[in-house]
């Protein structure tokens, strides 16, 4: 039971991963850069539900939908004023761009909400589900997570898949320059890409902080760059691949903490992905586009 | 239809454009031919709004694009075929098809597909295809079907032939003559001048970024000049 728990944890922590891995891919996808400050979009929809649901004592599913109405915002602005006048640029001063960004982000929190670290009370409240006659117990905050992983992904597919708006990032995403010639607004389009990833975000950074109730102004920074191991490991640029990323990652960590050793769980992790990476450099489901002529 | 009026157009300090003037009257199939980097691709990306010129004006059916944003262009009736075909190699045959018609409202009428698959009938075979597993010819009869999915006034072809066996060229320059019979326009630019100057109504000849000869497409095929420099005589 002891091992079917550690499972439950690490594919809770994994589906966190992997709802963060997706807006990393899908940005990556579409404006072929990675966009750093992803985590702290994270971080700053972790604030903004904690201080709807404890400082305003509003309902804890508003706080979630003020949390990706903000991070949603702030996704489309950082693309405009940061991203945007630097589409022509090379890719080098797009990555330095998005590190600045991200530590504008977390000096902004800490001017903004002081580096003490705040208590968050997880949205779904603390009870746990138990099973097998009370031999294996499952946390709200897990259910939750997992669910939501799971639906995210799904309309995620079927977004990409079925619908006009979907198909059209699809095409952004392989040639912009065809996109266009179709009448796509290639502009309009990547802020619909960001607008998407960063309402995820202020997900993830709930159901992160449900999970782990500390919340400061850098506790996006290291989900984000786990989540961003996470899509490289499944496949930079491939939905499923930032899911079955995430999941695996987060599997890794967890079992890597129970049974090798807690403090080098990080390591393990990395380690693994170093080895993917040499047997299968474009991530387990990154595709090689073979081009015929 | 489409009047080109002296336009000018820079990559960085480059002068790739110097002052190119030409027009496409309804119907009519109007060839640009000439050698590698004369800019003939340059003048449909310009057109495209793709790049802009720095000087000179650009109209389409009376209005003014010089400066319009390529997005909005297949709306106004202009369709590109870009050169080595750009389709989305990801896609499905019919995904490609139903991003041709992206600038359609609502859902795309059965009508339009079958259409493409009447010019194309071995796309309808290869529907549900990815589209990077067609050969080369297929990939260039789904770029065409592609732009045709726009309902185009104007249509562009950027190097159809390039790449391809001469039995297929044949199949794509017999295309676009069926495309012409059905009422479009056609602006082709081609390397193959030969092909080219068969079908055209009128073409011309652009030399280092500026036009060095116009003419009917029988006219320019007897040309000595066109033939020494082109036709290989």
């Amino acid at each position: 039971m002891t091992f079917l728990n550690y499972l439950l944890s690490g594919i809770s922590l994994g589906s966190i991963y992997a709802i963060i891995a997706l807006g990393y891919t899908m940005v990556y996808g579409i404006a072929k850069m990675l966009n750093f400050a992803h985590g702290d979009v994270i971080m700053v929809g972790a604030y903004i539900c904690f201080f709807a649901v404890s400082r305003f004592a509003l309902p804890p599913l508003v706080g979630v939908l003020a949390a990706m109405a903000v991070c949603t915002v702030l996704g489309i602005l950082v693309e405009r004023l940061a991203y945007k006048p630097l589409r022509a640029a090379p890719s080098l001063a797009v990555l330095i761009t998005a590190i600045g960004v991200s530590y504008f982000l977390q000096n902004g929190a800490q001017l903004l909400w002081t580096p003490n670290p705040k208590v968050f009370s997880s949205v779904v409240g603390t009870g746990r589900l138990a099973l097998f006659g009370g031999q294996l117990t499952v946390s709200y905050v897990t259910i939750t997570t997992i669910v939501s992983c799971i639906v995210i992904m799904v309309a995620l597919t079927l977004f990409t898949g079925n619908t006009k708006m979907g198909k059209a990032m699809r095409a952004c995403s392989e040639d912009k320059g065809a996109a266009q010639l179709m009448g796509i607004n290639v502009n309009s389009t990547i802020s619909v890409t960001f607008a998407i990833g960063s309402g995820l975000a202020a997900i993830a950074g709930v159901l992160l902080c449900s999970a782990y109730p500390n919340l400061v102004p850098t506790t996006g920074s290291m989900p984000g760059i786990k989540a961003f191991t996470a899509a490289v490991f499944g496949g930079i640029g491939s939905i499923p691949g930032a899911f079955l990323g995430g999941l695996l990652l987060g599997v890794i960590e967890i079992f890597a903490k129970a049974y090798i050793s807690t403090q080098l769980s990080d390591a393990v992790v990395f380690a693994v992905l170093i080895v993917v990476l040499l047997v299968k450099p474009t991530g387990l489901l990154g595709k090689q586009i073979r081009e015929k002529v | 239809m489409l009047s080109v009026e002296n336009i000018h157009v820079y990559y960085g300090n480059i002068h790739a454009l110097k002052g190119i003037s030409f027009e496409v009257n309804e119907r009519e199939i109007v060839a640009l031919i000439g050698a590698n980097g004369a800019g003939k691709s340059t003048t449909l990306q310009t057109i495209s709004g793709i790049m802009h010129p720095r000087s000179g004006k650009i109209s389409f059916l009376g209005e003014d694009i010089t400066h319009t944003d390529g997005y909005k262009l297949p709306a106004k009736g202009l369709a590109q075929v870009p050169e080595g075909r750009r389709i989305f190699l990801q896609m499905t045959v019919m995904e490609n098809l139903e991003m041709g018609a992206y600038i359609q409202k609502g859902k795309v009428p059965e009508e339009d597909f079958e259409n493409v698959f009447a010019h194309f009938p071995r796309l309808k075979e290869r529907r549900g295809q990815i589209a990077g597993t067609l050969s080369g010819g297929e990939q260039q009869m789904l770029a065409m079907g592609r732009a045709l999915m726009s309902h185009p006034k104007l249509l562009m072809l950027d190097e159809p032939s390039m790449g391809l066996a001469p039995i297929l060229v044949e199949e794509i320059f017999n295309i676009i003559q069926e495309f012409h019979a059905a009422g479009a326009t056609i602006l082709l630019v081609e390397q193959n001048a030969e092909m080219a100057l068969q079908i055209a109504d009128r073409a011309y000849v652009l030399e280092s970024g500026a036009i060095a000869l116009s003419g009917t497409g029988a006219e320019l095929a007897e040309s000595d000049e066109i033939k020494k420099a082109y036709l290989g005589g």
